[in-house]
This record gives structure tokens, C-alpha cells and sequence, in this order.
């Protein structure tokens, strides 16, 4: 019998470092001295747990979530799933994801976006679901459409969607974006190149499932996430009494 | 030639953005979507322990108050547990030790409620002082920042809690002190983050 032990060390290499001055409001925002490393105790194995009574079985279809009765979010409509895995290829099954997003023309419902696309009013742009036993997840929702930003003058963000998964632990908490494939925007985003390695900025653009897609209704991305995995302590468990 | 580890790598994050509220404070961002939002009711209202206020602001490396920020609290009930199989035992009904806070979009200002955490079980031996984990999210910041809360008043605690005592530099631990206040018979306790600059507060890599 094997006992749960600490969470593998964040890999600092593969996520973005805290300044990075091409995207420009890191710099007065990353702190300057180095993070304190933390051996695992309590406070960072565990974390919050969710269940069917939290959320509403149809908050995953952002199509419908906020529609008039009858009506249905305007753009190319899309599925997008995948799973939540661990380091170890391990399903993460139950654990919540919280997605948002702009609406077709590439404006959010939010009272600080002020840009010129029009509000879609059959489209909030958010979405939850709970993973099950197998790690899986989908939202039903229209491809987000891409968005200019004060960054340099001339910036736009891809069409991505923003994604937010917990784990089982307070170690495991993960903000993401979601990108798709075959987008020009892409290469040209100061945010995505935050993440130096090419093959970590990779690991962000889901893939066109052609096979996940349902005929005469909707194409379908696939966008597997993976969350820190964690020791099998096999002798000697130095988190006492966990 | 050698043997292929077969790893998969952890997803890397992205800034939550600007509009983080849309995803996970729709109220915030001006709209009512779901029937229940998660994380405005950390404690319940079965939780034993002292009833208390958290408010702070954060401020990036200009000395300006951060207005888009999000941050989401995680901590133990009076006795030392976590909402969680291995948080150490049970916790009362309607505990959740979780929380969402939003800043205040003209201010930057937040608060929340909650009660006082117990101490809780050390890594290796003894007891970790109260305390309340948090991870700050927002525009410009590329991965979510932990640090945790202290309380300014458990004097004894945080002079033997093994997480304090890491931090190399005696001046640093006060970064992460919260001062406490009596303000009409509530108690308060200010807790100001500092993303950089003088004072920058202490961020763990967990
Ligand atoms: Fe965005």
C-alpha cells in the first residue's frame, strides 16, 4: 500500500517567468526577490472540493447558459473537451473547471471592456463543469473571436479561451488560456511568448477533432490539461499523519 | 541512448487576464448568470471560532493599488482542519475554508470574511501557526502567486511555525503579519500585499 506524498516540483522552466517585459504590465506587477520554496505540508495537499450540488448541470453549455428562452449565442459553434490529468497520466476525475470568454466579435461581457464589437445579448461567456470519473470534461460554446489590447499598438489576442482547473490540492491550482489550431495570431501574441519553450506554448493550442465533431452541428478542439503529479511514497512518508 | 521517462508536463499558465470575474465572479464583472456563485461564504454559518474581517489592498512596484486583482483564500477551521480527506479530521457542516475576493474596481480594496484558523499539523514534527494560504491572480501576473496570511497577534505560534522561521530574512516575515484592529466590536485584521518594491511581501513556490 502506497501513501500519497508530496506534489513533483513545479517545472519554473516551462511556465512563464514573472517578468517579461514584451507583455508590459508583468513589469511593475513580478515580484523581484526569488519565491521561498515550500516542502508540502497540510495547507498544500489538500484544497477545496466541489460536487453536483454546486453548480447546474447545464453551466457547461455557454450556447444556451445565458439565452433567451428559444435563442442560442451567435458564431461558429464549438465543442471543446478533453481531460485533466496528472504528471503521472493519472485522470483527475471530479475536480471543477471554470472557463470565460469573449463572444464571436471578440468583446467580453464585462463593464470594463469597452471595445467597439458588439455585446452578443444571448452570451454570457462563462462556463463550469466537473470533470468525471475519467478525468473528462466538455463545454459546448462558439468559437470567441479575436481582440485588439493596449499592449503595443497594434496587438490582438488570438481567439483563445481562458481556463481555470483545481486538482485536488491548493499545489495543483492552474490559470490558463486556451488557443486553436491553425491560428495566425498566435505566434505573434506577446502573452503566449511569456512561455519560452516552443513546445510548452504547444501544450496550449487544441487540436481540430475532427471526430469529436457532430455532423451539421458543430466542430470540436480537443485541449487535454495536465496538473503537478504527486509522489507514491513507497517507504517512508514524511508528511506526517497524511 | 537512454530510457524515456514518461512524464507528461503540467499545462503552463497563462495570466488570468482582465476580465478574470466574467469566468469566476460574473456578479463582479456586471452580470447574473448562474444560480450560485462559489466562494463568497468561506466559514458557514456553523463554524465555531472568533468571528473575523480580513481587508488589504494589493500594490504593484509604482505603489499603486491593483484594482483587477483576484485572490482566493484557503484555510483550516478553529481546530486545525481543512474542508478536505486529508485535512487533518472533520470540519462543521456548510465549511468550506475556501474563498473568492474581488477588489473593489475604482479602489482596489478588499476584505472577507471568515473565522480564525486553528493551528495546524506541521510537515515533519510540531505545529504550523494559524494561518490562511492565498494566491493572487491578475492582468500581468504570468502564474498565480502563494503566499499565506499570519496573524500579528499569535506572537507565541509564529515564532515556532516552520514556515516563518525558513524565510532567512527576519525583516521579510513581517510581510506577511496581519495587524489586528477593533473597529465597533468587530475584529479586523489589514493585510496589504506589495508585488514588488520596498516591503515586497513573501511569495512561496509551493
Ligand atoms: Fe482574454
Amino acid at each position: 500500500m502506497t501513501k500519497n506524498g508530496e506534489f513533483y516540483q513545479r517545472d519554473r522552466t516551462w511556465h512563464p517567468p514573472a517578468v517579461t517585459p514584451d507583455y508590459k504590465t508583468s513589469v511593475t506587477r513580478s515580484p523581484q526577490y526569488s519565491l521561498i520554496s515550500l516542502q508540502n505540508s497540510v495547507s498544500e495537499v489538500t484544497g477545496p472540493v466541489f460536487g453536483h450540488n454546486d453548480i447546474h448541470a447545464l453551466d457547461n453549455d455557454l450556447i444556451h447558459n445565458y439565452a433567451q428562452a428559444g435563442d442560442a449565442a451567435i458564431g461558429e459553434r464549438i465543442i471543446l473537451h478533453g481531460r485533466v490529468l496528472d504528471e503521472n497520466h493519472r485522470p483527475i476525475p471530479n475536480t471543477l473547471v471554470e472557463v470565460w470568454q469573449a463572444n464571436a466579435g471578440g468583446r467580453y461581457r464585462h463593464k470594463k471592456d469597452t471595445y467597439l464589437a458588439p455585446i452578443d445579448p444571448n452570451f454570457g461567456g462563462c462556463g463550469r463543469t466537473l470533470t468525471d470519473e475519467s478525468g473528462y470534461y466538455f463545454f459546448r460554446t462558439i468559437k470567441p473571436g479575436a481582440y485588439p489590447w493596449r499592449n503595443w499598438v497594434n496587438n490582438w489576442r488570438p481567439a483563445h479561451i481562458h481556463v481555470s482547473i483545481f486538482g485536488t490540492a491548493f499545489a495543483q491550482r492552474l490559470i490558463t488560456q486556451c488557443y486553436f489550431e491553425g491560428d495566425p495570431l498566435i505566434d505573434k501574441c506577446p502573452i503566449v511568448h511569456t512561455i519560452p519553450d516552443a513546445q510548452a506554448r504547444a501544450q496550449l493550442v487544441a487540436a481540430l477533432d475532427m471526430n469529436a465533431s457532430v455532423p451539421l452541428d458543430s466542430i470540436a478542439y480537443k485541449f487535454d490539461i495536465v496538473l503537478r503529479g504527486r509522489r507514491s511514497t513507497l517507504f517512508e512518508n514524511r508528511l506526517e499523519g497524511n | 541512448m537512454i530510457q524515456k521517462l514518461d512524464y507528461l508536463k503540467e499545462t503552463p499558465s497563462q495570466t488570468a487576464g482582465p476580465y478574470v470575474h466574467i469566468g469566476l465572479a460574473p456578479g463582479a464583472a456586471g452580470f447574473d448568470i448562474y444560480e450560485k456563485e462559489l466562494g463568497w461564504d468561506i466559514a458557514g454559518p456553523n463554524a465555531n471560532g472568533e468571528r473575523i474581517r480580513i481587508e488589504g489592498v494589493v500594490i504593484d512596484g509604482t505603489g499603486s493599488p491593483i484594482k483587477d486583482v483576484m485572490l482566493e483564500a484557503w484555510q483550516a477551521n478553529s481546530e486545525g482542519h481543512y474542508a478536505h480527506p486529508e485535512g487533518g479530521g472533520t470540519v462543521e457542516d456548510g465549511f468550506k475554508g475556501w474563498g473568492r475576493v474581488i477588489t473593489d474596481f475604482e479602489t482596489g480594496e478588499w476584505a472577507f470574511d471568515t473565522i480564525k484558523p486553528g493551528r495546524t499539523r506541521g510537515r515533519d514534527v510540531g505545529q504550523q501557526a494559524p494561518h490562511i494560504n492565498l494566491w493572487i491572480v491578475a492582468r500581468g501576473i504570468n502564474v498565480g502567486l502563494n503566499t499565506r496570511l499570519y496573524f500579528d497577534d499569535e506572537t507565541e505560534a509564529n515564532a515556532v511555525d516552520p514556515v516563518l522561521n525558513l524565510i532567512e530574512w527576519e525583516t521579510r516575515r513581517s510581510t506577511l503579519l496581519a495587524k489586528r484592529n477593533d473597529r465597533d466590536g468587530h475584529v479586523v485584521y489589514r493585510f496589504d500585499i506589495k508585488l514588488q518594491g520596498h516591503n515586497e511581501t513573501v511569495f512561496f513556490d509551493i
